[in-house]
C-alpha cells in the first residue's frame, strides 16, 4: 500500500552539516508519536539544490519546499501540514510567492532554472516524434506557415530581442532581416552545431534530448528568410547526437514535415547533415561555410556578412543549436511572453554547462540576469571538498575570468563585457583556491594556438609568443617587461586578428591580468605558486624539528638532491632538486612540505 | 508512414497529448524513464536499462513502460532515472546503478516506498504544463 504523503529531507553535504540528521530522526520521531509512520515515509534523499537554505525539506505529494528547517520545526510541520494540511508558511522559501502559488496554481516556484531550451531535454524520448508533438512539437510550423507571412515572422523574433546564444549575441531577427531582404533565389539555412569550447556540451545534450525542436527552428528559419535548403553542421565527435538528428530527419520526412510542401502548405525545406573534423575555428561562421563547401576551414574577412553572401555565395543565416531551440516557443508563446523573461537587454533564457569545482556540476539553464553566486552556490551546491571560491571562467578560449567581487553581478551580455568576459556559448567552469590563473590562461592559450588556422599573422604570431611568455612565468623565468609584453601583444592581437577566435585568444590573459596581477607577480619576483600549480616553482623542504634522520627520503630521491647524516636533519639542495615529490610522499614523519 | 496534413498532425497532437496524460497521471501504466544521454551512457545507464528490464522480467511485472530520454542536466548524479507510479508522486532518482535499479522495481514499484538516499529534485517546471 503506497503511503499519503512523503517528507524528503536533503541528505546534501551542507544539509546535513547543518542539522539534516536531526531533522529526519525528529521527523521519524515525532511521525511515531502522532501515529502516522504508516502513512507517511521519510526519506533522505540526493542534493536537492538550494544549498544556500538549507537544510531542505520537501512534501510530496503537494510539492511544498521548506527551507531552514530545524529539529525544533518538525513538530509545527507534522501537526499543521501532515495532519491538517496546511502549509506552514514561515518556512516557505518566499512566504508571499509561495501563498500566491500555493493558492493559484500549486507550482512550487522556488526553483532557480527555467528551462525554455531544454524544455524536452530529460522528458520525451529524441527518438520518438510522437513524443515531441504531443509536446506542443510542431505546432509553431502550423502557426508560422498557415498563420503567418515571412515578414510577421521576422517581426516576432525582432520583438522577441532574442540574441545569438553562440557567442557574440547578435540579434537574431536582425540577421534573419538582411537575409530575407536580400534577392529571391536560392538562399540557405544553417544550424552551427560545432561546439567546441572546452568543457561545453550544451548543444550536445540539446541534440540528443530534443533533435526534433531544432529541426522545426530551422524549417522556421527557412520559412522567413525564403531558404529551401538546410544544413546541420555538426562535429562527428557527437556520434549520439549524429544519430538521433538522422533519426529525427528521417521521421519528419516520412510525415512530410521535411521535404516538399510541407503540411499542404506548398513551403518545401529540406535539411542535410554536414560533418566537422573538430577544428576548433570551423565554429567561425566564415570558416564553417568554407567547411561545409568542402574547402579547408579558414575564416574569410567580413564584410561580406553570410546573411548577404555565404554558402557558394547565396544569402546564409547561420544559427547555433541553442538559438534555434528557442524559436518553436518564441513563436507558441509570443514575442511578448518570452521578452518579459531575462534582462533588459538580453531576453530570455541561457543555458550553462557547470562544471570544475562544484558540488552539482550538470547542465542548467537560468533567466538571464541570474547572478554567479545563485549558480554556483544555489544550482550548483558550492565548491566542492569546502574549498574556497576563487574564479569561474566563462566563453571558453574566447572568455574571461571572473574574480569573487562579481559573484553578485546579474548574468547578461553586457554585464560579462563590462568585466571583461563573454558570455560566450556556455561553458562555466568554476576554480577554487587550488587552482592557479597564470596556469589557466596558459591552458587556454595552448589550446587557442593549436586550433588557430594560420592565416592572419597577430593569431598565428600573437598567440605564440603569448603562450611562450605563459610558460616562461610559470618556468620562474619571467619579468616584469613580459608583462607589459603580454599586454601589447593582446591588444595587437585583439584589434588586428581576421576572426573571432585571434580577436578573443588573449581574453584568458587580459582578464587574468586584470584580476590576479598580484598572482602574476608572485610568480615572477617571488618565483612562487601558491596554488602549487606551477611546477617548476614548487620548492621542497625539510622541517628540521620534525625530521628525525632516517635517512629514507635520500635514499628515495632519484635525483641525489638529499643529503645528511643518520639522525641528523636533512637538507635537499634546490639546484638539483627536479620536484618530483617522492621525499614528501615516503616520509613517515610529515617532515616534507612543498609549497 | 503517408504525409501528414495540417488536419493529421493536429489529431496525432491531440491523441498522443492523452495518451501521455494517462501514462501520467492515472491509474494504469507504470512508467521508468532512464536519462541516455553522451553523459548517462558514460556512466553506466545502458547497464542500468538492462538491469531495469531483467529485474521487471523476473519480477513478471506487464503494466510498466520503460522508456530512453535525453539529458536531464544532472549530470553529477547520472545515470538518472524517473519513476512515475499511480497514486506516488513522480520521483528521480540519481547514481542509478544496476543495484539500484533492482531495488527500485522491487522497493518503489512493487512495494510503493520511496528509496532512501537517491532521489533528486526536478531542475525546474515545466514550461509545456505550466506556463
Amino acid at each position: 500500500m503506497a503511503y499519503e504523503s512523503y517528507v524528503l529531507v536533503c541528505g546534501g553535504t551542507a544539509c546535513c552539516s547543518g542539522g539534516g540528521t536531526d531533522v529526519v530522526e525528529a521527523f521519524k520521531k515525532e511521525l511515531d508519536a502522532q501515529g502516522l509512520s504508516g502513512k507517511v515515509q521519510v526519506v533522505v534523499t540526493g542534493c536537492l539544490g538550494f544549498c544556500e537554505q538549507g537544510p531542505i525539506v520537501k512534501i510530496l505529494p503537494q510539492g511544498t519546499f521548506y527551507v531552514q528547517v530545524h529539529e525544533e520545526d518538525v513538530k509545527e510541520i507534522v501537526a499543521e501540514h501532515l495532519v491538517k494540511g496546511r502549509v506552514v508558511q514561515r518556512l516557505c522559501y518566499d512566504p508571499e510567492q509561495a501563498k500566491k502559488l500555493v493558492a493559484e496554481a500549486n507550482i512550487p516556484f522556488y526553483q532557480k532554472q527555467y528551462r525554455i531550451v531544454l524544455r524536452n531535454c530529460g522528458v520525451i524520448d529524441p527518438e520518438k516524434i510522437e513524443d515531441y508533438i504531443a509536446r506542443d512539437g510542431y505546432k509553431a510550423i502550423e502557426k508560422v506557415l498557415f498563420e503567418m507571412t515571412p515578414e510577421q515572422v521576422v517581426e516576432e523574433m525582432l520583438k522577441s530581442g532574442l540574441r545569438g546564444r553562440g557567442g557574440a549575441g547578435f540579434p537574431t531577427g536582425m540577421k534573419w532581416k538582411f537575409a530575407q531582404q536580400q534577392p529571391k533565389g536560392q538562399k540557405y539555412m544553417v544550424c552551427n552545431a560545432d561546439e567546441g569550447d572546452p568543457g561545453a556540451y550544451m548543444d550536445r545534450s540539446t541534440l540528443e534530448g530534443d533533435p526534433h525542436s531544432i529541426l522545426e527552428a530551422m524549417t522556421i528559419a527557412g520559412y522567413a528568410i525564403g531558404a529551401s535548403k538546410g544544413f546541420i553542421y555538426i562535429r562527428a565527435e557527437y556520434p549520439l547526437a549524429i544519430h538521433r538528428l538522422e533519426v529525427a530527419i528521417g521521421q519528419a520526412r516520412d510525415l512530410g514535415l521535411l521535404g516538399d510542401d510541407i503540411l499542404g502548405s506548398g513551403f518545401s525545406f529540406d535539411i542535410e547533415l554536414r560533418f566537422g573534423a573538430g577544428a576548433f575555428v570551423c565554429g567561425e561562421e566564415t570558416a564553417l561555410l568554407q567547411s561545409i563547401e568542402g574547402n579547408r576551414g579558414m575564416p574569410k574577412p567580413r564584410p561580406p556578412f553570410p546573411a548577404v553572401k555565404g554558402l557558394w555565395g547565396r544569402p546564409t543565416v547561420i544559427n547555433n543549436v541553442e538559438t534555434l531551440a528557442n524559436i518553436p516557443v518564441i513563436i507558441n508563446k509570443g514575442a511578448d511572453w518570452f521578452s518579459k523573461i531575462g534582462t533588459a537587454t538580453s531576453k530570455g533564457t541561457k543555458v550553462f554547462a557547470l562544471t570544475g569545482k562544484v558540488n552539482n556540476s550538470g547542465l542548467i539553464e537560468v533567466p538571464m540576469g541570474t547572478t554567479l553566486r545563485e549558480i554556483i552556490f544555489d544550482i550548483g551546491g558550492g565548491i566542492r571538498g569546502g574549498h574556497q571560491f576563487k574564479a569561474a571562467q566563462t566563453g571558453g578560449p574566447s572568455g574571461g575570468i571572473i574574480p569573487p567581487q562579481f559573484l553578485d553581478t546579474p548574468i547578461d551580455y553586457e554585464n560579462l563585457a563590462k568585466i571583461g568576459s563573454i558570455m560566450g556559448s556556455g561553458g562555466l567552469i568554476v576554480m577554487d583556491e587550488t587552482d592557479c590563473v597564470v596556469d589557466i590562461a596558459k591552458f587556454y592559450l595552448d589550446f587557442t594556438v593549436d586550433e588557430s588556422c594560420g592565416k592572419c599573422a597577430p593569431c598565428r604570431i600573437g598567440g605564440r609568443k603569448l603562450l611562450n611568455y605563459l610558460k616562461k612565468i610559470t618556468d620562474g623565468r619571467g619579468t616584469e617587461d613580459d608583462i607589459v609584453q603580454m599586454q601589447n601583444i593582446s591588444d595587437a592581437m585583439c584589434k588586428a586578428s581576421l576572426c573571432g577566435l585571434g580577436q578573443t585568444a588573449s581574453n584568458p590573459v587580459r582578464s587574468t591580468l586584470r584580476y590576479f596581477m598580484d598572482e602574476y607577480m608572485e610568480h615572477i619576483k617571488d618565483k612562487k605558486c601558491r596554488a602549487g600549480k606551477c611546477s617548476k616553482l614548487i620548492q621542497y623542504k625539510i622541517d628540521p624539528a620534525k625530521c628525525k634522520g632516517c635517512t629514507l627520503c635520500a635514499r628515495k630521491c632519484p635525483a641525489g638532491a638529499i643529503s645528511g647524516t643518520v639522525k641528523n636533519p636533512h637538507v635537499i639542495d634546490q639546484s638539483k632538486c627536479i620536484k618530483c615529490g617522492q621525499c614528501e610522499l615516503n616520509c613517515k614523519f610529515g617532515a616534507i612540505s612543498h609549497g | 508512414m503517408a504525409k501528414l496534413t495540417l488536419e493529421d498532425l493536429r489529431r496525432m497532437r491531440g491523441e498522443k497529448q492523452k495518451a501521455m496524460e494517462m501514462r501520467e497521471s492515472s491509474n494504469k501504466d507504470v512508467q521508468v524513464v532512464v536519462g541516455m544521454g553522451t553523459c548517462g551512457i558514460a556512466a553506466g545507464a545502458k547497464d542500468t536499462f538492462t538491469a531495469l528490464v531483467s529485474a521487471i522480467d523476473e519480477k513478471g511485472l506487464t503494466n510498466v513502460l520503460i522508456r530512453q530520454t535525453g539529458c536531464m542536466g544532472m549530470c553529477h548524479s547520472e545515470p538518472t532515472v524517473e519513476v512515475v507510479v499511480p497514486g506516488m508522486p513522480a520521483v528521480i532518482y540519481g547514481h542509478v546503478d544496476a543495484a539500484t535499479a533492482r531495488e527500485i522495481v522491487e522497493k518503489h514499484i512493487v512495494g510503493c516506498e520511496l528509496i532512501e538516499g537517491k532521489i533528486l529534485d526536478r531542475p525546474s517546471i515545466d514550461i509545456i504544463k505550466n506556463g
